[in-house]
C-alpha cells in the first residue's frame, strides 16, 4: 500500500514539474558563426534574467548550411525556428513572399541607420532588426605606402589605386601590392567585382532586365581587375576570399586591401595582426562618375512566418538589436567590440567615435545606397546583388566565370561573353525577358 | 608457385605504397597541424609549420562553446542503434538470398500480366478518388480502401519474386544522389501525419521527426541497409548449404538455424560489418546537418558550427574536425585486423 502510494505522490510530483516546464517558452534562434553572434550567446544571461520564462535554443551553422536549412524550413512553413538569422539579401525577398513576420516592436526604430533599415524593408515595412551593418572599404600600410612616395588620399580613385598597387609591390620580399577576393560565389568575389563595376558604371541590368555584361563599363572593369590582380595581386588569388586575404593582410603580405568594413577590428587587433601599428583606412575608390565601389550588408534577426512563438521572438529580436545591447557590449568588452553599422546614436557616441574605424565605416555606409545603386538607373534594389531569388544562382555562375578568367583559364571577353549568354537564358526562363 | 620479386621491385613497390600512403593522409596530417597552431598561423601553413609556436587554446575555445559530450552520445546512439536495428533486418534478409534463391514458389505469370494488373489497379483507385474530388476527410473509410486497392498489386509482385536476383537492385538504391529525395524526406520528416489528418484518421502533424533519434536512427538504417545486406551476403555465400541443410534434418526451426548454427560461423564477417557501419553512420554528413538542429545533432553538425563567414576559423574547425574524429579512429585502430579480416572474406578461394 505505502508503496503504491509513494509511487502515486512521485508521480503527482514528475506531472507537476512537467506543467511547470510547459509554461516556459523555449525560442530556437539559427545563426551564422561569427564574432558579434558568439559574443551575443554569452551574453544571452541579461535577457533571460529579465524573461524567465523564455529559454533560448542555439542553432549555430556554417553559412550556406544555415541559408539552405532556413530555406528549407521557411518555404515549408516547417517551424523550426522561431529567430532566423539572415542577410540583406533574403530580406526583401522574402518579406514579399509572405515569409516573415514584419516587426513592430524594435527598439525605438527611428534610431536605424537609414540605409540598414531600408536594405531591411519592402514596402515600408521592416521585416529584419539589424544585428550589425557593414560596407566596404580600402585598408592599407601606411609605412609601405610612404616607402612607395605616396600619400593615401581620403577618397582615392581607382587609377591611383591601380598605380599604387604597382608601386608597392615586392614580390621578392613577398609583399604584393593589392589583395582582392578572387574565390567564386555570389557573396565572394562578386561581392566585390559588383561594387567595383557599379563604380565603373556599370549594372546588372538595365531598366528592362537585359543583362548588361556585353557593355564597355563591364569590359573596363573586369579587364583592370584581371591586370591589377595580375601585376600586383598575390599567388592563387582566385581561391582567396575573406579569411584568406585577411590571413595575408596581417601577415605583411599585401600592401592594400579592399574588403568589408568588419575586417577593420581584425586588422589592427595587435595580438593577431603583425602590422597592426601601420594600417590606415580609405573610402573605397571610385572612377570619377560619382559612386564608390563599396557595397551593403547586414546580418539582421528576423521571425519566420511558421513560428508560433512570435510574441517572445519579437521580444528577443528587440533586446539583441537595442541600444541597451549595445552599451552592455561595450561595458562587457569595450566599445571596439560593439556590433556595428546599425544605430545612428552608436555614431553619435563620443567613446565610440575613439575607435579608429568609426567614422570611416559611417561614411562607407551612408555612400552605398541600395536603392540606387549604380550611375544609371535599374529595376532593381542591392548594392552588391539583385534582391530577386534568381540572382543567387546566376551571381554564382557569373563568379565562376571571372574567378576562371583570374586563373587563367579564359580571357575576360570569353568570361563577359559567356556570363551574358547565361544570364539572358535564365532571366527569360525566369519571364523578366519578354 | 610463388613468383620471384626482386629487391629493386620491393623496394620500389614499399616507395610507391607509402606515397600513396601519405597522400591519402596528408588532409588528416594538415588537419592535425592546424589544429595546434593559432589562427593566423594556420592560414599560412605549410610555410614555418615547425617554427611557429604550438598551442592547444582551440581545444578549449572548442570545448567552452560547444557540449562535445552531447555530440558524441548522439553521434554513438544514432550509429550504434541503426547498425543493430540493421542487422536484425539484414540477417534474415541475406540468408534469404544466399541459401533460399531457388524454393520459393512463385506465381508464374508472365511480366505483362503483372504490369496490366497493377496499372489498372492504380488507375480504378486515381478514378475512384477523382470522381469523389480527391478529398477523403468525409470518407475515411474510401480513403483506406483506396491505399489498399493502390498498393495491394504491388505488394503481391513484390511478394511473389525470388530475392536471388534483387542485390543488385538493392544497391542500385545507393547510386541515386542523396540530394534528389531531399525535399521529400525533409517533407515527410516535418510533416509528418499531415496525409492522416487530412484524411480525417489521425492528426500527428504536431509530432515532428525532424531532429529527434526516432527520425535519424530509422534513417540512418534504411541508408546503410543495401551495403550491410550486401556485405552479409558475401560472407555467408562462404558457408557451405550442407551444413545448413544438415541442421534442418538434424529437426533445427528456422530461428534455431539462423542463431544456433548460421550467426555463429558468420561471426567475424557480421562483426566487421558492424564495425563497417558504425564508421559510416559516424561520418554520415548529408542527411545529418539536413534533418537535425540540436537535441539530435550529430558530430557533423558539431564540426559545421566552427566554419564561419567571416574572420579566420581553420583552426578552431581543424581543433573541432580532430575532436570529431578522434573516437572513431580510436576503434579504427584497434579492429583494424577484425576489418581488413572481414573485408578481404571471401576475396580470395
Amino acid at each position: 500500500m505505502t508503496t503504491l502510494l509513494k509511487s502515486l505522490l512521485g508521480a503527482c510530483a514528475l506531472s507537476t514539474l512537467a506543467i511547470a516546464a510547459q509554461a516556459e517558452t523555449t525560442l530556437t534562434i539559427a545563426t551564422v558563426n561569427n564574432g558579434d553572434m558568439i559574443r551575443m550567446q554569452k551574453l544571452t544571461d541579461d535577457f533571460t534574467k529579465a524573461n524567465p520564462d523564455i529559454k533560448l535554443n542555439w542553432v549555430t551553422l556554417e553559412e550556406n548550411d544555415l541559408r539552405q536549412k532556413v530555406t528549407k524550413d521557411i518555404s515549408t512553413k516547417g517551424g523550426q525556428y522561431d529567430v532566423l538569422t539572415i542577410g540583406m539579401y533574403e530580406t526583401p525577398i522574402w518579406g514579399k513572399k509572405g515569409w516573415l513576420v514584419p516587426l513592430k516592436g524594435v527598439d525605438d526604430a527611428a534610431d536605424l541607420l537609414p540605409a540598414m533599415a531600408g536594405g531591411l524593408s519592402y514596402e515600408g515595412k521592416l521585416y529584419a532588426s539589424p544585428f550589425y551593418g557593414e560596407s566596404s572599404f580600402v585598408m592599407f600600410r601606411k609605412d609601405l605606402m610612404a616607402k612607395a612616395g605616396l600619400t593615401m588620399p581620403a577618397e582615392p580613385t581607382w587609377d591611383f589605386v591601380m598605380n599604387a598597387a604597382k608601386k608597392m609591390t615586392d614580390r621578392a620580399a613577398g609583399v604584393n601590392g593589392i589583395c582582392l577576393r578572387g574565390k567564386a560565389g555570389w557573396g565572394e568575389n562578386m561581392a566585390f567585382i559588383g561594387t567595383m563595376a557599379n563604380s565603373y558604371g556599370a549594372r546588372w541590368f538595365d531598366e528592362k532586365w537585359n543583362p548588361q555584361f556585353d557593355t564597355p563599363e563591364w569590359k573596363a572593369a573586369l579587364t583592370d581587375y584581371l591586370a591589377i590582380m595580375k601585376d600586383a595581386g598575390p599567388q592563387g588569388a582566385s581561391g582567396n576570399g575573406f579569411s584568406e586575404n585577411l590571413a595575408l593582410f596581417q601577415s605583411g603580405k599585401c600592401g592594400m586591401w579592399a574588403d568589408a568594413t568588419a575586417a577593420g577590428s581584425f586588422v589592427v587587433d595587435p595580438k593577431a595582426s603583425k602590422v597592426a601599428a601601420d594600417v590606415g583606412f580609405a573610402v573605397a575608390p571610385d572612377k570619377g562618375l560619382g559612386k564608390h565601389a563599396n557595397w551593403l550588408w547586414a546580418w539582421a534577426l528576423a521571425i519566420p512566418a511558421g513560428s508560433k512563438k512570435a510574441t517572445e521572438a519579437e521580444k528577443f529580436i528587440s533586446w539583441a538589436t537595442s541600444k541597451h545591447y549595445l552599451e552592455l557590449v561595450a561595458s562587457k568588452e569595450g566599445w571596439a567590440n560593439v556590433p556595428p553599422g546599425t544605430r545612428k546614436s552608436l555614431y553619435a557616441n563620443p567613446e565610440y567615435q575613439k575607435v579608429a574605424f568609426a567614422n570611416m565605416t559611417l561614411a562607407s555606409i551612408n555612400a552605398a545606397d541600395p536603392n540606387h545603386p549604380t550611375v544609371k538607373p535599374v529595376p532593381y534594389t542591392g548594392v552588391q546583388f539583385v534582391a530577386i531569388p534568381e540572382f543567387q544562382g546566376i551571381g554564382t555562375k557569373v563568379g565562376e566565370l571571372f574567378s576562371a578568367a583570374l586563373a587563367g583559364q579564359m580571357s575576360a571577353d570569353d568570361a563577359l561573353k559567356q556570363a551574358q549568354d547565361y544570364t539572358k537564358a535564365e532571366m527569360t526562363k525566369a519571364g523578366y525577358i519578354k | 608457385m610463388a613468383r620471384k620479386t626482386t629487391t629493386a621491385q620491393m623496394t620500389m613497390a614499399t616507395i610507391f605504397a607509402w606515397a600513396v600512403g601519405l597522400i591519402m593522409f596528408f588532409p588528416i596530417l594538415w588537419t592535425a597541424l592546424a589544429a595546434f597552431k593559432t589562427e593566423s598561423d594556420a592560414y599560412s601553413l605549410p610555410e614555418n609549420w615547425w617554427s611557429t609556436p604550438w598551442t592547444t587554446e582551440n581545444f578549449g575555445i572548442v570545448q567552452e562553446r560547444s557540449n562535445y559530450l552531447r555530440y558524441i552520445l548522439n553521434t554513438t546512439i544514432i550509429a550504434v542503434v541503426s547498425t543493430l536495428l540493421g542487422l536484425v533486418l539484414a540477417i534474415p534478409a541475406a540468408w534469404s538470398m544466399a541459401f533460399q534463391p531457388e524454393d520459393r514458389a512463385s506465381v508464374s505469370w508472365p511480366g505483362y500480366v503483372w504490369l496490366v494488373i497493377i496499372l489498372g489497379a492504380m488507375a480504378a483507385a486515381a478514378a475512384i478518388a477523382y470522381s469523389v474530388g480527391w478529398a477523403m476527410s468525409a470518407r475515411p473509410l474510401l480513403g483506406l480502401l483506396l491505399i489498399v486497392i493502390f498498393s495491394l498489386p504491388i505488394a503481391a509482385w513484390v511478394w511473389t519474386r525470388r530475392t536471388g536476383d534483387k542485390l543488385l537492385w538493392m544497391l542500385s538504391t545507393k547510386m541515386m544522389p542523396p540530394a534528389g529525395a531531399l525535399i521529400p524526406i525533409y517533407l515527410i520528416f516535418n510533416r509528418n501525419g499531415l496525409v492522416f489528418k487530412d484524411w480525417g484518421w489521425i492528426d500527428l502533424s504536431e509530432w515532428n521527426l525532424i531532429d529527434t533519434f526516432a527520425g535519424m536512427i530509422p534513417l540512418m538504417m534504411l541508408l546503410n541497409l543495401p551495403i550491410v545486406i550486401w556485405m552479409l551476403y558475401t560472407y555467408f555465400k562462404e558457408i557451405p548449404f550442407g551444413i545448413l541443410e544438415a541442421a534442418r534434418m538434424d529437426g533445427a526451426g528456422l530461428w534455431q538455424e539462423l542463431s544456433s548454427v548460421l550467426a555463429p560461423m558468420a561471426l567475424p564477417g557480421i562483426a566487421s560489418t558492424l564495425l563497417l557501419n558504425v564508421i559510416l553512420s559516424w561520418n554520415e554528413a548529408f542527411w545529418t546537418l539536413n534533418l537535425t538542429n540540436k537535441y539530435a545533432a550529430p558530430l557533423s553538425f558539431f564540426i559545421s558550427e566552427y566554419s564561419s563567414p567571416e574572420g579566420q576559423f581553420w583552426a578552431k574547425l581543424s581543433a573541432a574536425s580532430l575532436m570529431a574524429i578522434a573516437p572513431i579512429m580510436v576503434l579504427g585502430w584497434f579492429s583494424q585486423r577484425q576489418l581488413v579480416r572481414g573485408l578481404t572474406f571471401g576475396a580470395v578461394k
